[in-house]
């Protein structure tokens, strides 16, 4: 199912989103990827904020080229979601809701989600030209020292993404498999 | 004898850098646009018309295909009457690197050190490969190598009696157990033989070689036709989503071993499959 939505993600409009559905993102979200994870989960555990409000969060795991002159930022596609979910559920406990990435998800990942009403959105990977388009602000809140990874809050519009797990914890990666090989 | 100034390589690194990241080579274009034509899932043939769009945007913008500009993967065929002057062949082409990387508005992706970690700004060092061949030439191909796919990729050293079978099986194995995350569809390098380094590096050339070739030798030939089609019957499908497309390319290479062993490196590639090959 085809749906536009506009952040924040509430836990109600979570709850509306299922498995499969073809979702048009538009709003503010953040981004981060290894190092960022590691250090906000830090500071979590040192009692300390983080560089922006959690509650009903989108995190974008990306960490994007360089903008050339005139651009608001450079290929911007996602990366390989499983290196953070060492770390995917303590942001979920502070109320973070989204993540756009790609590729598998542990059980204690999954698990999370159902608890808090997580949301798991796929952006196509390698796509980073194509979903630079969407992301019409970027500015970077903190981390600068990362480089590539520091901590971004983007505004994006009609982001093109694909819900993979809901917050029941259906997933697309199961049943779009086992639906192709069936009809086959 | 032949002289040519280590700037001259430096020059060529740096532009085939940007090129091979802003350009897919036109073999893996055909292969993407050959794949979509035969999947009729709505979800696949979608995402499938998306990653053309994007390469399309990369070429007539000039922009970087993907974020991951990769670690810089350099390979060198010297040709032994070359006599590299004015600078260090090794530092020609990381400066090389680091111009391309820095003018070609490319992620520097490279840490310093694999377990206390911290960038080195520039994207080098790069990996180099130097080959030593007849001639009087220097031919350069400048291979970004994402790590999605990357990591997904493995070897195993097996024993001589695991035969035919226990490749065939290995390689379903890497793939199945990459499922979604190198994003597929994805371009599968085989290297069976040699020691267990070289097998390593045969699964990397593997990937440098174009889509639309075949391994010379009959037999592997029929094997890379084979195990393409069995790697697409798992299903996995474009980003893991299900469909036929899994991957879109399968190449093996293979040289000769000992006779107590069955090295098999299988490196896994994206649907950007970059390389650019230029000849000094």
């Amino acid at each position: 199912m085809e749906k536009h939505i506009t952040l924040p993600l509430t836990a109600e409009l979570a709850k509306t989103l299922h498995a499969g559905d073809t979702v048009y993102l538009t709003g503010t979200i953040y981004t981060s990827r290894d190092a960022g994870h590691k250090r906000m989960c830090e500071a979590l555990a040192r009692g300390e904020e983080l560089p922006f409000d959690p509650a009903d969060a989108t995190i974008y795991y990306v960490g994007p080229t360089p903008a050339k002159p005139g651009q608001v930022i450079g290929s911007a596609g996602p990366t390989t979601s499983g290196r953070m979910d060492a770390y995917a559920p303590t942001m979920m406990s502070v109320g973070a809701r989204g993540m756009i990435g790609k590729g598998a998800r542990l059980p204690e990942v999954v698990e999370a989600m159902k608890q808090y009403s997580g949301v798991y959105f796929g952006a196509i990977g390698g796509a980073g030209a194509l979903l630079a388009k969407c992301i019409k602000k970027a500015e970077l809140i903190a981390y600068e020292d990362l480089g590539a990874e520091a901590l971004r809050k983007l505004y994006v519009e009609e982001m093109p993404l694909i819900v993979i797990i809901d917050s029941e914890g259906r997933n697309l990666y199961e049943e779009g498999r086992a639906a192709y090989l069936a009809k086959r | 004898m032949r002289e040519i100034e280590a700037s001259r390589i430096t020059e060529v690194v740096k532009r085939l850098c940007i090129e091979a990241n802003e350009h897919l080579p036109e073999d893996v274009k055909c292969a993407i646009r050959r794949c979509r034509a035969c999947e009729d899932g709505e979800i696949a043939g979608g995402i499938l018309d998306n990653i053309i769009e994007n390469f399309e945007i990369a070429d007539n913008e000039n922009v970087p295909i993907c974020q991951d500009t990769g670690m810089a993967c350099v390979f060198l065929e010297i040709g032994q009457d070359v006599h590299i002057t004015g600078g260090l062949l090794t530092d020609a082409v990381n400066e090389g690197v680091r111009q391309g990387y820095g003018e070609g508005y490319l992620r520097k992706s490279v840490v310093k050190d694999p377990i206390r970690r911290g960038n080195t700004g520039d994207n080098t060092p790069a990996m180099i490969y130097t080959e030593l061949v007849a001639g009087e030439e220097i031919r350069i191909t400048v291979g970004p190598k994402g790590f999605g796919s990357e990591n997904m990729s493995m070897i195993r050293m097996f024993k001589p009696s695991a035969g035919l079978q226990g490749i065939k099986d290995f390689i379903l194995e890497v793939v199945e157990t990459a499922g979604p995350n190198p994003c597929p569809p994805m371009v599968v390098g085989v290297g069976i033989g040699g020691t267990f380094d070289k097998a390593a590096l045969l699964a990397k050339k593997a990937l440098m070689r174009p889509l639309d070739s075949e391994n010379p030798d009959p037999y592997y030939a029929a094997l890379e036709k084979e195990m393409l089609e069995k790697v697409n019957a798992l299903g996995i499908g474009p980003q893991g989503f299900g469909g036929r497309t899994t991957a879109i390319g399968l190449n093996i290479e293979t040289m000769p071993t000992h006779i107590a062993g069955m090295p098999c490196a299988v490196n896994i590639n994206c649907h950007v499959t970059r390389h650019k090959t230029e000849v000094i």
